[in-house]
């Protein structure tokens, strides 16, 4: 499953256990936008994400506009290194506003 | 060696004409101070002369003339204000640099003689000039892409962002494409200083597809490189991507310089827009083919919407419009420059010459050829014979025209003279040019130049006197010299008219009587008084100047214009001024002529003069044959037998017809009797040898198409015979 989704306070956390490319884009774009409708929190743990690419950026600013006009809270948190450095490359990590955990582990880059 | 001879020879002429130029534009601005046109003319004189010396390695002129061209600089610039004794400095700077390059042609080997090094020195101080002449200065580079201007950009961090936008396509992701590995890409040519990532365009809820693209980017980009190499980073993108790329601003600047400065000298064409400022970098080829391919459909769509490329370029953001506008104005500059350019070819004047000889061949030829049509009576070779002789005539006056030249040119040279002459003196003398369009022969041209100012030395030196003076006369402080030019009857006239002093008859009767050129009891006209100027050994003014008086001048005047087939006159009015007036062929080659027959002998006159032909009868014409006047119609006028004249034929009879051809010449009118009349005849004019030039009456010969010689008269000559000595005549040729 590459999606798993758990409720923690009311808070549903998906964990995207994937890469975040063209190739996956549609299908996680298909599951993702449900959680849209549902009216709650969404946390979104991007820890599993080995690789992102445009499409798969696009799709968070997607989700973060759509969380927007649904009214929903939306973070992302848990931003493996493929993302935070596209989001660092784009200077967009602002615009998510959320804060980044840079682990220590990760490749210096 | 031959070749760089060939160059140098070039580089002279090119260099004779700028500081021609040069003077030109100085004495203008000594008119008018505030003329940028002027200014500018004076300073691409020097910078052009600086440059081309430079590689001849001439380098005292590249050393003097970077001087001259740095004050320029400054006056252009309006640091430095230009006056009255500027412009007398850079006169000398612009003779300075003519000796310099005289010296070069010499004998470029030896030193530069003390003497020059002195008065450039000493022209370098007026000029107020660094006197660090002796370094010799580098010439320009030729920077036409150079990169020492492009350097400059690194040190102004903040005017050198490059900006670039990128739109990508909605079908960019699908085609393979992931714009970050792009910007990626991007970043190991350069600092991406800033970015912005924004996606305008991202459709609301289930619309989304995520697997189109919808990404725009705006890149602020600091690089040492150019639009080109920023492009090609995204030459795959290019189907799917919208790309503007905004160079920094000091870039901007670049292109301006790049596009201010001048072109090749040589290889002066004009290029399109579009060539240009990719020439320069300002665009890259894609740019203007998208910008072009943009145009075409506009133009398909509407053809009379379509716009201007550059307009294209400025709305699609690919070029700015400064850069566009300058590069308009160059192209506009460019364009000019080769249409005055492709006006003029340079042509040996030899080869002129040669082509001129061969048509006056073929002009005799194609009468000899048309003699033999009449004589043998071929009806069907007539028609082809008269339409050649009609193109061969019109094939000579092309011909001659090619050899004419507007003496313009040689008046406005007096200026210099005028302005010199009269600070020297201390006078105040304005020089009037009036028809300078008017045209005649180069080689006449040439060779009026030294009559001429000698002319006007005499006007400025004798004719227009000190300002006191003619304050006392009740005359305006500042003396005129007109020159004036304008066409009569084949020939130019040329009048140099001052409003001086005017010539003193008495003054010249005394003085030709104590030189021995009149008895003291001979009786003159004020016109004949006039001509004795023209003598050798005569001056009136009481003292010698430097400039003229010596008494040789007048007669070599007259010698040289009577050389050219000219003549000279003088008119004065004590007071009033003195007017020289100068009659000149328009051209020594190949004259229509009109020829007539006396005593089995074939004469030519110059077709412009003639005025009429008539009958020498009672019933045409009163004849006086003991004053030798005929009576046209009212009009009384000497006449002239020519049979007469050259044969010395002293009876005649009267048993076949006469007729008279009326020729004009100014104001004078004159008959000249003949046996035949035989109609137009172009008249290929070869000189006589020197053993005839003291022949009267003759001023040439010409061959005719059977081969025989005819002579061509000397219209001029025979009317002063037929006017002034017609009495002598009349009573030689009657008794």
């Amino acid at each position: 499953m590459a999606i798993e989704v758990s409720e923690k306070n009311g808070i549903t956390i998906i964990a995207i256990q994937d890469d975040m490319t063209i190739y996956t884009a549609s299908e996680q774009k298909a599951r993702l936008s449900k959680y849209l409708q549902s009216g709650r929190e969404l946390q979104i743990n991007l820890s599993g994400v080995s690789e992102m690419d445009s499409a798969g950026l696009q799709l968070l600013l997607w989700l973060k506009q759509e969380a927007g006009r649904n009214a929903i809270k939306l973070s992302l948190v848990r931003h493996s290194q493929a993302v935070v450095e596209v989001l660092e490359l784009l200077n967009l990590t602002g615009h998510f506003g959320d804060p980044v955990v840079i682990s220590a582990n990760w490749n210096a880059s | 060696m031959s070749e760089l001879d060939a160059a140098i020879q070039t580089f002279v002429q090119e260099a004779d004409e700028l500081l021609a130029e040069m003077e030109l534009a100085l004495l203008g601005l000594e008119d008018n101070p505030d003329d940028s046109e002027s200014i500018n003319s004076v300073f691409r004189a020097m910078h052009t002369i600086k440059g081309s010396s430079g590689l001849f390695g001439f380098d005292s002129i590249v050393a003097f003339a970077h001087e001259a061209e740095t004050v320029l600089d400054q006056v252009r610039r309006g640091q430095r204000e230009i006056d009255g004794a500027l412009i007398s400095t850079l006169l000398n700077c612009k003779d300075h640099t003519s000796k310099l390059i005289e010296h070069y042609l010499t004998e470029a080997e030896q030193e530069l003689p003390q003497e020059l090094k002195l008065k450039g020195e000493s022209l370098i101080k007026q000029l107020g000039g660094a006197t660090t002449k002796q370094k010799s200065m580098p010439v320009e580079a030729d920077s036409k892409h150079g990169t020492s201007e492009a350097s400059d950009t690194e040190d102004d961090t903040n005017d050198s962002d490059w900006v670039i936008l990128l739109e990508f396509g909605p079908d960019a992701l699908r085609n393979g494409m992931d714009p970050l590995s792009f910007i990626r890409y991007l970043k190991t040519l350069g600092d991406i200083v800033d970015i912005l990532t924004s996606t305008p365009d991202l459709p609301t809820g289930e619309a989304m597809d995520p697997e189109s693209c919808y990404l725009h980017f705006k890149i602020v980009f600091r690089a040492n490189t150019d639009k080109q190499s920023i492009e090609s980073v995204f030459e795959f993108a290019e189907d799917d991507c919208e790309i503007r790329i905004i160079p920094p601003h000091s870039q901007i600047e670049h292109y301006l310089d790049l596009l201010a400065e001048p072109s090749d000298e040589d290889g002066a064409q004009v290029e399109r827009l579009g060539e240009m400022l990719i020439n320069i970098g300002a665009l890259t080829p894609k740019e203007v083919a998208k910008a072009l391919q943009r145009q075409s459909e506009d133009k398909a769509e509407s053809p009379e919407q379509a716009k201007p490329i550059g307009e294209i370029l400025v709305e699609q953001q690919s070029a700015e419009q400064p850069v566009v506008e300058q590069a308009l104005k160059k192209q506009q500059s460019v364009k000019q420059k080769i249409a005055a350019e492709a006006n003029y070819i340079r042509v040996d004047s030899e080869k002129l010459g040669k082509l001129i000889n061969l048509v006056g061949e073929l002009v005799i030829s194609g009468a000899a050829m048309r003699m033999m049509v009449d004589r043998h009576g071929l009806s069907d070779v007539e028609e082809v014979a008269v339409s050649m002789n009609d193109l061969v005539s019109e094939i000579r006056d092309t011909a001659l025209e090619l050899r004419m030249v507007a003496i313009g040119e040689t008046f406005s040279r007096f200026r210099r003279v005028v302005r010199d002459v009269s600070n020297e003196l201390n006078k105040q003398i304005e020089l009037k040019i009036t028809g300078g369009e008017t045209e005649l022969d180069k080689t006449v041209v040439e060779k009026i130049n030294d009559p001429l100012t000698h002319l006007i030395r005499n006007s400025l030196d004798h004719g227009i006197e000190m300002p006191e003076q003619r304050r006392a006369a009740g005359k305006p402080e500042q003396g005129t010299v007109h020159l004036n030019a304008y066409h009569d009857s084949g020939h130019i006239v040329i009048q140099i008219a001052d409003d001086g002093a005017g010539l003193n008859d008495e003054k010249i009767r005394t003085k030709a009587i104590a030189n021995g050129l009149i008895t003291p009891d001979q009786v003159l006209t004020k016109q004949e008084v006039f001509d004795l100027i023209f003598e050798a050994g005569l001056s009136t003014k009481d003292e010698a100047s430097n400039l003229s008086g010596r008494g040789v001048g007048m007669d070599v005047v007259r010698r040289n214009i009577e050389a050219l087939r000219g003549s000279v006159s003088l008119d004065s009015e004590p007071g009033q001024g003195t007017t020289v007036t100068i009659h000149l062929p328009l051209t020594l080659a190949i004259i229509d002529g009109f020829m007539v027959e006396a005593e089995q002998e074939c004469y030519i006159i110059p077709l412009s003069m003639v005025e009429e032909c008539v009958e020498m009868s009672p019933e045409e014409c009163e004849v006086d044959e003991i004053q030798h006047y005929v009576n046209l119609r009212g009009e009384v006028m000497p006449y002239l037998r020519l049979g007469d004249y050259f044969n010395n034929r002293k009876q005649h009879s009267n048993i076949h017809r006469e007729s008279m051809v009326v020729v004009r010449f100014g104001q004078t009118k004159v008959g000249f009797v003949v046996d035949k009349l035989h109609g137009e005849h172009q008249t290929v004019i070869k000189p006589l040898g020197k053993v005839f030039e003291q022949l009267k009456g003759i001023s040439g010969a010409t061959v005719l198409g059977s081969g025989d010689v005819a002579l061509i008269l000397d219209v001029q000559g025979l009317v002063q015979f037929a006017t002034r000595d017609k009495s002598r005549a009349s009573i030689g040729l009657a008794g």
